[in-house]
C-alpha cells in the first residue's frame, strides 16, 4: 500500500514537472492540418523554435468553432494560436472568446499587408480562396468561365460543390451573369437568393456534395467528377507534386485571408503574439507560399516566391494574388456571411433535403 | 422463551440463545460488508454521474435556457411590455431603454452574443446592432426614435423589436418551436415557417426510416453470421469471430474510405459489374453519395452490434430443442420457424435496438457518403454545435431525438413482448 502511494505521489510530482516544463516554453499552433501544416511546420513552427527557443506544440481542428468557445467558457484554454477563416476571427472577436491582438504584434508592417488583414483579434496570414479544378482528360476543350461549370451540354460530367451555403450561391449567381464584385448586393436581395437557388436547380441531380478540402482533388483523380470547386492550394499539390492533369480556372474564384486567432484565456498570449509576429515575416511567408502554393498575406512576400523546389515551377503563377487570376475574383464577405449564414445554411439545407 | 428467534439463532448451529451482542457483532459485519460493496460501486456511480446523467441534464436544460436578450437588453425588454405591433412603433421610452442597453453590453463587451441570438431569429441583426452600438452618440433624448431610424432604418419597423420581445424570455420554447419547424411572428403568434425553411420534421422522420432499414439489413446478414458462429467447430468459429470483429479495430474514417473506394462510379464493384458486361459504361451504378451508400456503409459499421448480441443468444439456445421437434415430426423449417427462431428472438431484439439507436446518432457515415438525401437530423445538431453555436437549438433538437428513440423503443418493447 505505502509503496503504491508512493508511486503515485512520484507520478504526481512528474506530472506536475512536465506540466510546467511545458508552460515554460511552449505554444501550441492549432492549424488545418495535411500538405499545409506540414509546409507550416518547415516554414513557420521549426524556425520559431530555433530563433526563440519556444516548442510549437502542433494540432489540427477542422474549423470546429464550437471547440474554441467550449475551451474558452470552461476555462481550460489549452489552445494557444489558432488559424482559421477571418469570418471566424470576426465572429469570435464580437461574441469575446477571442483576445485581442497588441498593435506591437505587427508593427512597423502595418502598411504592407493586404487590405482587411488586420482586425482586433486577428492577423492574417495567407490567402486561400475557392477556385474550379477541372479534368484535363475529360473535359473537352478547355473550360473559361464559371458558368461553363454550370452548362451540363457543353462539359458533361459530373460536378463537385462544398456541401455549404458559402461560396456555393455566389458560384451560382456567377454564372447567372453576375459580375463577381457585384454578387454580394445580389444575394443580399431576396430575389437574388431565390436566382441563386434556380441556378442550382439546372446541376442539383448531377452534383456530389463534399464536406472535406481533400474530397474535391480526390473525386478529380477517381474520375468521379469531371470538374470541382476547390481550394485552389489542394489543386496545386498534386499538379505539382504528383504530375496530376488536373487545371485550374480561376474565373470567378472567391478569396479569404487565412487568419491568425488566439483563443481568451491563453495561458501563453506573450508566446502567442510572438509567434504571429515571427510567422508574419516576408522570409517565412514566401517559404511556405513558394512549397503550398497560398499567396501571402504581405505583397512584400510576393516578391520574393521562388520556384516550387521539386516541380520547377515558379509559384507566382499559382499565387491567388496574381493579377492576372484577379481578373473576375471577389474576397468572401465575412459581413455578409455572418450576418445570413444561420438563414441561408436553413434554406440551403432544406434545399438539399428537397 | 417466546421471544423472536434472532437472525443468529435461526441460521442456528447451536441450540443455546446468541447473546445480544454477538447479534450485534453480526449486524456491524453485514453493514461493513453493505458498505464495502457500495464503495466498490460508487466510482461507476460518480462515472455515470458525471459522464452521463450531468451532461445529459445539462444539455436538456440549454435547449430551454435564454438568458442571453433577458440579461443583455432589460432595459428595452421592460419598456416593450405593453407594446404590440399592431400600434406600430414603440414609445420613445424603449428607444432610450435600448440606447442604455446598447452602451452596457458595448462597455462589458457583450453586444456581440446578443446580436448572434437575434441573429438566429433575424438576419442582419447582428451587424445592425454592431453597427449601431458605433454610432450611438447621434442618440439624445430629444427625438430617440428618429435618431435610431437614421441609424438604421430597420430601427423604423416593428420586426425588430417584436423579434427582440420574442427572444427576451429567461426560459424559452422558442428552440423547441424551431426545431418542429415552428416560429412566431412579429406578434408573438406560433406560425410554421415559409415553405423553403422547414427542414428538421423531413430530417427525423428520414433518420428513423433510414436507421430501421439500416437495422433489418444487419439483422438479415447478422443471423446467418451469428448462426453460423453458435454452430461451428469452437476453432473455426474463432476465426470467423475475429472476422468479424475485424471491422471494429481499425479506424471509421479508414472504413468510410475504403467504401467510397469500391462504391464510386469508377470504383472496385463497378469496374468488376461493367468488365463482366453486367452493365454498360454508361450505366455505372450509384452506389454512393446517396441514400444507398448510407446504409451500405452504416450497415458494414454497425453489423458486429448486431452478431454479439445474437450470438451469445443463440449460444444459450438448447439445441436438445430442436432435436426434439424434429423427433416429434416437425420438418427443419417447422422447428426452425416454431422452435429455434423463437428462442433467438431476445437476441434480434437487443442487436437491432443497438443498430438503431446507434445509427440515430451517426453523421459522420452520412456526411461523407451521404450525398444530398443522405443528411440526417444528426448533421444539422453537429452544425449547429460546431459552426453556428447555437448551442439551444442544437440541444432542443437531440431532446427531441432522445425523446422519439425513447417512444420508438418503448413500441417496439411493447411489440416484442406482445409477439412471445
Amino acid at each position: 500500500m505505502k509503496t503504491i502511494f508512493r508511486i503515485l505521489l512520484g507520478s504526481i510530482g512528474f506530472a506536475a514537472c512536465a506540466a510546467a516544463a511545458q508552460a515554460e516554453g511552449t505554444v501550441t499552433v492549432v492549424s488545418w492540418g495535411g500538405l499545409y501544416t506540414q509546409v507550416q511546420t518547415t516554414s513557420f513552427y521549426e524556425p520559431f523554435g530555433k530563433a526563440t527557443g519556444i516548442t510549437v506544440k502542433s494540432e489540427d481542428w477542422n474549423g470546429n468553432l464550437g471547440q474554441i468557445r467550449a475551451q474558452v467558457d470552461a476555462k481550460n484554454v489549452t489552445w494557444d494560436v489558432v488559424i482559421g477563416d477571418s469570418a471566424f476571427a470576426k465572429k469570435g472577436c464580437e461574441e469575446g472568446f477571442l483576445e485581442k491582438i497588441d498593435a506591437s504584434v505587427t508593427q512597423g508592417m502595418e502598411n504592407d499587408f493586404l487590405p482587411g488583414s488586420i482586425t482586433d483579434c486577428g492577423v492574417a496570414s495567407v490567402v486561400w480562396g475557392y477556385v474550379i479544378g477541372y479534368d484535363e482528360r475529360k473535359v473537352q476543350g478547355k473550360p473559361t468561365s464559371v458558368a461553363d461549370f454550370f452548362d451540363l451540354q457543353k462539359f458533361p460530367g459530373k460536378r463537385a460543390l462544398p456541401k455549404r451555403p458559402e461560396s456555393t450561391l455566389e458560384f451560382a449567381l456567377m454564372a447567372d451573369g453576375v459580375p463577381a464584385k457585384d454578387v454580394y448586393t445580389v444575394l443580399a436581395t431576396p430575389e437574388g437568393v431565390d436566382r441563386a437557388f434556380k441556378k442550382l436547380d439546372t446541376i442539383k441531380g448531377d452534383v456530389v456534395w463534399w464536406e472535406a478540402g481533400a474530397q474535391p482533388p480526390q473525386l478529380l483523380n477517381d474520375g468521379e467528377v469531371t470538374m470541382a470547386v476547390s481550394f485552389a492550394a489542394r489543386l496545386v499539390g498534386p499538379i505539382l507534386d504528383d504530375k496530376k492533369p488536373f487545371g485550374i480556372l480561376y474565373d470567378g474564384m472567391l478569396y479569404d485571408l487565412d487568419t491568425w486567432m488566439i483563443p481568451l484565456g491563453s495561458p501563453h498570449k506573450k508566446e502567442a503574439q510572438e509567434f504571429i509576429r515571427f510567422a508574419s515575416a516576408p522570409e517565412r511567408l514566401a517559404e511556405l507560399a513558394t512549397r503550398a502554393g497560398y499567396a501571402p498575406a504581405r505583397p512584400s512576400a510576393i516578391a520574393l516566391v521562388g520556384k516550387h523546389p521539386t516541380a520547377n515551377v515558379d509559384m507566382k503563377q499559382y499565387m491567388m494574388t496574381n493579377p492576372e487570376n484577379l481578373t473576375n475574383a471577389q474576397r468572401i464577405d465575412a459581413q455578409f456571411w455572418s450576418d445570413n449564414l444561420d438563414d441561408l445554411k436553413e434554406r440551403f439545407n432544406a434545399w438539399l433535403a428537397q | 422463551m417466546s421471544a423472536p428467534l434472532s437472525a443468529a439463532q435461526m441460521a442456528g448451529a447451536s441450540p443455546v440463545a446468541m447473546p445480544a451482542d454477538i447479534e450485534r457483532a453480526a449486524r456491524r459485519v453485514e453493514r461493513r460488508q453493505t458498505f464495502s460493496a457500495a464503495m466498490l460501486v460508487l466510482p461507476l456511480i460518480v462515472l455515470i454521474a458525471f459522464a452521463f446523467l450531468i451532461p445529459v441534464g445539462l444539455l436538456l436544460f440549454k435547449s430551454i435556457d435564454n438568458p442571453v436578450v433577458a440579461e443583455g437588453l432589460p432595459e428595452t425588454l421592460i419598456a416593450l411590455q405593453s407594446w404590440s405591433p399592431a400600434d406600430g412603433l414603440p414609445s420613445d421610452a424603449a428607444y432610450l431603454g435600448l440606447k442604455r442597453d446598447i452602451e452596457k453590453a458595448k462597455a462589458n463587451g457583450s453586444l456581440g452574443v446578443i446580436g448572434a441570438r437575434l441573429n438566429q431569429d433575424t438576419p442582419g441583426a447582428r451587424s445592425l446592432l454592431q453597427a449601431t452600438g458605433r454610432k450611438l452618440d447621434a442618440v439624445t433624448d430629444a427625438d430617440p426614435r428618429q435618431a435610431f431610424i437614421t441609424i438604421d432604418k430597420r430601427w423604423g419597423e416593428p420586426e425588430i423589436f417584436g423579434a427582440i420581445r420574442n427572444a427576451g424570455d429567461r426560459y424559452t420554447f422558442n428552440y423547441y418551436l424551431n426545431a418542429l419547424d415552428l416560429t412566431r411572428n412579429t406578434a408573438g403568434d406560433i406560425i410554421a415557417k415559409p415553405e423553403g425553411q422547414r427542414l428538421h420534421i423531413n430530417l427525423f422522420i428520414r433518420t428513423v426510416w433510414v436507421s430501421a432499414l439500416t437495422a433489418f439489413v444487419c439483422f438479415l446478414l447478422a443471423y446467418p453470421i451469428a448462426y453460423l458462429l453458435a454452430h461451428l467447430p469452437a476453432r473455426r468459429a474463432n476465426l470467423l469471430m475475429i472476422v468479424v470483429l475485424l471491422p471494429f479495430w481499425t479506424s471509421i474514417l479508414v472504413r468510410i474510405t475504403s467504401w467510397i473506394a469500391l462504391l464510386q462510379k469508377q470504383g472496385v464493384v463497378n469496374d468488376a459489374l461493367a468488365s463482366l458486361g453486367v452493365i454498360g459504361e454508361a450505366g455505372r451504378l450509384a452506389l454512393i453519395y446517396n441514400m444507398t451508400g448510407t446504409i451500405i456503409v452504416g450497415t458494414h459499421i454497425l453489423l458486429p452490434f448486431f452478431v454479439l448480441p445474437l450470438y451469445s443468444v443463440m449460444k444459450t439456445v438448447n439445441p436438445n430443442l430442436v432435436r426434439a421437434a424434429t423427433s416429434l415430426g416437425a420438418s427443419p423449417f417447422t422447428a426452425f420457424r416454431r422452435v429455434y427462431f423463437p428462442l433467438t428472438v431476445p437476441g434480434i431484439f437487443a442487436g437491432s435496438s443497438l443498430v438503431f439507436i446507434l445509427c440515430t446518432g451517426y453523421f459522420i457515415t452520412p456526411a461523407l457518403v451521404g450525398g444530398q438525401n443522405g443528411q440526417l437530423i444528426s448533421n444539422i445538431i453537429a452544425y449547429h454545435m460546431q459552426q453556428s453555436l447555437n448551442w439551444g437549438l442544437a440541444a432542443a433538437l437531440s431532446t427531441l431525438l432522445l425523446v422519439m428513440i425513447g417512444i420508438v423503443y418503448f413500441l417496439y418493447t411493447r411489440l416484442v413482448r406482445d409477439q412471445r
